[in-house]
């Protein structure tokens, strides 16, 4: 038999585990081709329905509502991707591959980084996909490249930010159904509540309060201003805190369950 | 110099109000096959977890090769390669997949990776299968990926964690033997298991541990011969006869058993070897007819019943347990 090289002593290569497990994460979506779907025509039905449906009564025309509703479909449909950030986490701990993962000498980081690193492809791969049918469909860029590229990584750092409480839960969460419901609980309303779909001012004053205070809202408002060409200095301010807060908060949350959870 | 492989002491652990283990002590030679042997819940899946840094003690302490498992994790995780209770596989990989990912995990170079994952699917008879994904694998054929898959680092220590529960009799004779080879290569191994045949199978020394504590230690042979003398069984020819057979064996049964009874095969412990003589004698005076008698030396099973009182439980896996398994796990 031929002599197997470990890695010496020391400490685990992080990197290198955290892209190991990143890749497994992503041949997952070649054996599981429904993945795919979900992270591909999900989105898209949002759109499509949205604008197709409420546009000419939100904003007149589709046309127009298209251009004021892509930058809020684009982060609402960015906020779902992580859900397999912690439906794979909860899965992997009740089949048992997280027990095998945590008998090997790797970075304990490793699991949970890897979650994230694939689904920063994931968040990368909707964006293309929800731009691109956008253009499609006829939404036009008014902050020219800068503001596009601005917008583009703006919401892919919002996804990657978003990882980190859906890894809580996943990790959190007893079942997959326990992760799906609080998932939708947390996610739906916060999507909806927010200035992704129409003007906080065309609503009653309570919710108005909540919209604007919404992280949600400050995302959509910065990317919607770098997409359209607008004011962009407060809400990308308002945005780079949000997620500041976001993963200050929920990162070493999610890894110290993870650790503690038996 | 003998090294002692896996060492406890006074191991505790409790789970809430669930003393899951309550004070382990075990000595594993290195080289040799260690089985953990109760029914199910009586703390073997613990002290494995405990024993490959999956879990800390809340009292008492342990090592492997020498290392701490509280204060030297990440040695102890270098050593020891972990088969589970259910196949942890990931299965939306292919067998391949899932091998070289484990060799990648264990800084393997890529190309190292990929031929150590062939070798082990050839020796594990799983070449055929090797593209496929694992969620297309028997139940069989999922126990050697894993198996395979606690392998790749070529550990010096290797937990098998009930590896055959579940499993069909072939499916079961073709993991043993696999075992047993890899002992040949001098791998220790610990062993969980609910089935006492597998212990006396494979074991050199074994542990019984009922209600997270060691009720007995010993070489299969000499706890067999703790328990003492002979077990006889007959069973009558005419089921009328049950009871009277019962009642003759009876007379000659050791301290305060008595008899038992499984379908119509009678078994008493004797100290006597003449018993089997006299037996003969009184079953035939009163006129009763057997299929089969004999005298052996107990099995574990009995030894189980002697020393705990009551029967090993070897229920098949079933979903609840599972599934109260996994529910147990998160609620701590």
């Amino acid at each position: 038999m031929s002599a197997v090289t470990i890695a010496p002593s020391g400490r685990a290569n992080v990197v290198g585990n955290t892209l190991t497990i990143a890749r497994r994460n992503l041949l997952h979506i070649k054996s599981d081709p429904e993945q795919l779907v979900g992270m591909t025509i999900q989105p898209l039905m949002f759109l499509v329905l949205f604008v197709f449906v409420f546009g000419g009564a939100i904003a007149g025309s589709s046309r127009e509502y298209l251009q004021f509703a892509l930058p809020g479909i684009l982060v609402q449909g960015i906020a779902f991707t992580p859900f397999t950030t912690a439906l794979g986490l909860n899965v992997d701990f009740q089949r048992g591959v997280i027990d095998r993962f945590r008998s090997l000498p790797i970075a304990r980081s490793a699991v949970i980084g890897g979650r994230v690193a694939a689904d920063a492809v994931r968040v990368v791969w909707g964006e293309l996909i929800l731009v691109g049918c956008g253009v499609l469909l006829g939404f036009r860029f008014g902050g020219g490249a800068a503001g596009a590229i601005g917008a583009f990584l703006l919401v892919a750092a919002f996804g990657v930010t978003m990882c980190w409480p859906m890894a809580f839960i996943g990790v959190t969460a007893r079942t997959p159904e326990a992760v799906n419901t609080w998932g939708f609980m947390i996610i739906l309303p916060l999507t909806f509540a927010s200035s992704v779909f129409a003007p906080p001012e065309t609503m009653p004053g309570w919710l108005e309060a909540f919209v604007n205070v919404n992280p949600i809202t400050a995302i959509v408002d910065a990317t919607r201003g770098l997409m359209l060409g607008g004011p962009v200095a407060d809400p990308v301010l308002r945005s780079v805190l949000w997620m500041a807060v976001i993963q200050a908060i929920f990162a070493p949350l999610a890894i110290a369950r993870y650790r503690r959870r038996v | 110099m003998a090294t002692s492989a896996i060492e406890a002491e006074g191991l505790v652990k409790t789970f809430g109000k669930v003393r899951a283990l309550d004070g382990i002590d075990m000595v594993a030679r290195e080289g040799s096959v260690f089985g953990l042997l109760g029914p199910n819940g009586a703390g073997k899946t613990t002290a494995i977890r405990l024993l490959s840094t999956l879990l800390r003690p809340d009292e008492g302490r342990a090592s492997v090769g020498g290392y701490d498992v509280v204060h030297h994790p990440e040695e102890v995780r270098r050593l020891i390669g972990l088969t589970g209770q259910y196949a942890a596989v990931d299965e939306l990989l292919s067998g391949r997949e899932n091998l070289f990912m484990i060799g990648r995990l264990l800084g393997v170079r890529a190309a190292e990776a990929r031929r150590r994952a062939d070798e082990l699917l050839e020796a594990f008879d799983l070449a055929e299968a090797a593209g496929k994904l694992a969620k297309t694998y028997s139940g069989g054929m999922r126990r050697r990926l894993d198996l395979a898959a606690s392998l790749v680092g070529r550990p010096r220590f290797l937990y098998l964690d009930e590896p055959t529960t579940g499993l069909d009799p072939r499916s079961r004779l073709e993991l043993w033997g696999m075992i047993r080879a890899l002992v040949a290569d001098g791998t220790t191994v610990l062993l969980t298991t609910q089935y006492l045949e597998e212990a006396d199978r494979l074991a050199d020394e074994i542990v019984v541990i009922d209600h997270g504590r060691v009720i007995a230690a010993g070489t299969p042979q000499q706890l067999k011969t703790r328990v003492g003398g002979q077990v006889l069984q007959a069973q009558p020819a005419d089921p009328a006869d049950h009871a009277a057979t019962e009642r003759i064996l009876g007379e000659f049964a050791t301290g305060d058993e008595g008899t038992y009874t499984d379908g119509q095969l009678v078994t008493v412990r004797i100290d006597d070897r003449s018993a089997l003589g006299r037996a003969v004698r009184r079953l035939d005076e009163e006129g009763i007819a057997v299929d089969d008698l004999s005298l052996r030396r107990p099995s574990l099973d009995e030894v189980f019943l002697a020393i705990t009182g009551h029967l090993a439980e070897e229920e098949p896996l079933s979903d609840d347990i599972r599934n109260a398994d996994v529910e147990g796990r998160s609620a701590s």
